[in-house]
């Protein structure tokens, strides 16, 4: 019993973190700029996409290959956010909504006729495979390896946000924006930089977590619902909440999938919609 | 767009589907099946139109009352042996009403964010509910055996889907009256008040959460309806009713019309099922790009769909007429 409850935390906590990297970005612009982004999931997609062909088919190292990753989709969405979602802003949810769905499937019928509907491999470095042996037992290296790594991630993350003048200002912006544009804070250009690092997070999520979400063509369908549920029920525009709320929702599905997977995931949706009656802001959220 | 300040009496042009649909009736016969789901489509659009288009309330989760429909109608027919269409159908109804009521009642006191991830997170719990629950449901192999008596006792469902077609185009007349004669009352009007101003509507006093909920529950009816039309019409239920799914599709049939325009809901799924029984089938991978592309395209452009180009064209015909007729005199 003692051994499955640790490995079901462990595994858990590994699939919260992931979840966390993704959605953070996220959580960010939706706080920020009040645009409702359902399209998420294709930045992470594209990452694991991008971090496999350039290992596999390039024979690029793994660190290399992340930070690759991490790049192409931050600079891909700066493109996109030029193009095409700054000119939403101000066009009220249902746009938003429609735009992102069709986003979506744009992105599902490419990615589909560029790798077909296989999931695309992950080679792992060899020093990654394997077992670490701790308190007598036996971890997968891989996962321990992406629980450390996502925490410096995160922890890097906080540190940007509470402690640098970037982070101040994206945290005047998510207040008052208006406030803060008339203090001086470029909020186009923030709002610009801000959806890059979160999109890039999320290219970075999803090839890290190609191991637990395997990178496929339905990869931003069939996960939309779990970011969105990461942001919702931690709330928007907090960084501590969704963190929470992330981890509360891997090892919960972890938990369902190992003790009761009749279930399946209905356990994890019956309680968002319980968390969000009770609390509708999220469970960190400051406001609508 | 049609609403409560415009005369709400039935035009001749407003008579022109219902004869087109009779013509399509006798002179293709053999495009009947596609047809009747068509009507059903428009049925299930309409619902929605309803809600989104003239309420205002973004749904990702229509599909929790259409897919519901379709279970009930099914599971009635296959496991307990009522096959009455009618029974069924009204069977179905409640079923979805009652789901639109207590799911309205608590999730409408949400906005933005949280009400549409609430929305998607009830149609999710009934697709794993489907999914698991086999021994009812026929879980992911989905439901057959799907059986449904003479209509009335004397019009049997046949094969060529004769019977289906009108029995679904009956069905469809009678939602659009209804839906028609709402849009044109006081209760339409006091909808789109809700959907452009929610704040002044509580200032005048409106009831606005109740509006909200009431009429969340006649769209869900209606959906309920639809889906059960599709189980009697294709005797099958799969889990492809539920879901983030049929509820995007449905969304992009609606959009492609246009939203909020009562007709909006006729022109959308006519123009994508028509193109998807070409395209799809064909270039499967193309298909959803092309999709996808539309939205954006729409969503960037033209805001108001088919029908909202349409009345630009005509706009600007009438402009050009008028000053034709204004340089001649």
């Amino acid at each position: 019993m003692t051994s499955s409850l640790v490995s079901v935390a462990f595994h858990g906590v590994a699939y919260g973190m992931i979840l966390y990297v993704i959605s953070v970005g996220l959580s960010v612009t939706m706080g920020l700029m009040g645009f409702i982004n359902l399209a998420h999931g294709v930045f992470a997609m594209a990452g694991g996409y991008v971090f496999s062909t350039v290992m596999a088919r390039f024979g690029v190292p793994f660190p290399l290959a992340l930070l690759i990753a991490f790049a192409a989709v931050a600079i891909a969405s700066i493109v996109l956010e030029r193009l095409l979602y700054s000119r939403l802003y101000t066009a009220g949810e249902l746009a938003q909504v429609l735009f992102t769905i069709g986003l979506i499937y744009a992105s599902v019928a490419i990615a589909r006729m560029v790798y077909g509907t296989l999931a695309v491999p992950i080679v792992l470095p060899d020093y990654l495979k394997g077992q670490v042996r701790f308190m007598d037992r036996d971890f997968p290296t891989y996962r321990v390896f992406l629980i450390l790594f996502s925490a410096l991630i995160i922890m890097s993350l906080w540190f940007g946000v509470e402690r640098t003048r970037w982070g101040a200002m994206v945290r005047a912006a998510v207040d008052n924006r208006g406030m803060a544009q008339s203090v001086g804070i470029n909020t186009r250009l923030l709002f610009m930089t801000t959806f890059a690092l979160g999109s890039g997070l999320a290219g970075l999520g999803g090839a890290l977590g190609a191991d637990i979400l395997p990178v496929d063509w339905a990869y931003p369908f069939e996960h939309l619902a779990y970011f969105l549920i990461v942001v919702a029920v931690g709330g928007l525009g907090s960084l501590r909440g969704p963190f929470i709320a992330a981890l509360l929702i891997g090892v919960a599905d972890t938990a369902c999938k190992y003790w009761v997977p009749e279930f399946g995931a209905f356990l994890v949706y019956a309680a968002t919609v319980v968390i969000l009656l009770w609390r509708p802001m999220g469970l960190f959220g400051v406001r609508a | 767009m049609s609403g409560y300040t415009s005369d709400p009496r039935i035009r001749w042009t407003e008579w022109l589907p219902w004869v087109a649909a009779i013509a399509f009736f006798f002179t293709m016969p053999e495009y009947l099946a596609l047809g009747a789901r068509i009507l059903i489509y428009i049925l299930f659009a309409l619902s929605l139109d309803l809600i989104l288009g003239y309420a205002g309330i973004i749904t990702l989760g229509h599909s929790a009352f259409f897919g519901l429909g379709a279970y009930t109608a099914g599971i009635l027919s296959a496991k307990y042996g009522f096959t009455d269409p009618f029974f069924q159908l009204g069977a179905a109804a409640a079923m979805a009403a009652l789901l639109g009521l207590a799911t309205g009642a608590v999730i409408l006191r949400t906005k933005a964010l949280t009400l549409l991830m609430l929305t998607l997170a009830i149609t999710s719990i009934l697709y794993e509910i489907a999914n698991q629950a086999s021994s009812l449901t026929g879980g992911n192999d989905g439901l057959s055996g799907v059986t449904v008596a003479p209509i009335l006792g004397l019009f049997k469902f046949d094969l060529f889907g004769r019977t289906a077609f009108l029995y679904c185009l009956v069905a469809l007349f009678v939602g659009w009256l209804v839906v028609r004669r709402m849009i044109y009352s006081p209760f339409g009007a006091m909808l789109t008040g809700l959907r452009e101003n929610t704040a002044r509507m509580h200032a005048i006093g409106a009831p606005v959460y109740w509006r909200l909920v009431l009429v969340y529950a006649i769209s869900a009816t209606m959906a309920g309806i639809a889906g059960a039309l599709l189980t009697q019409v294709n005797q099958f239920v799969g889990l492809n009713v539920l879901g983030l799914e049929p509820s995007g599709d449905l969304l992009v049939m609606l959009i492609l019309g246009g939203v909020g325009r009562l007709y909006g809901a006729f022109v959308g799924p006519i123009v994508y099922l028509i193109a998807q029984d070409y395209l799809a089938k064909q270039y499967p991978e193309y298909w959803y790009l092309g999709i996808g592309v539309l939205l954006i395209v729409v969503v960037l452009f033209a805001r108001g769909g088919i029908l909202g180009i349409v009345d630009k064209w005509l706009q600007a015909l009438s402009r050009l007429t008028g000053s034709a007729r204004a340089s001649a005199r």
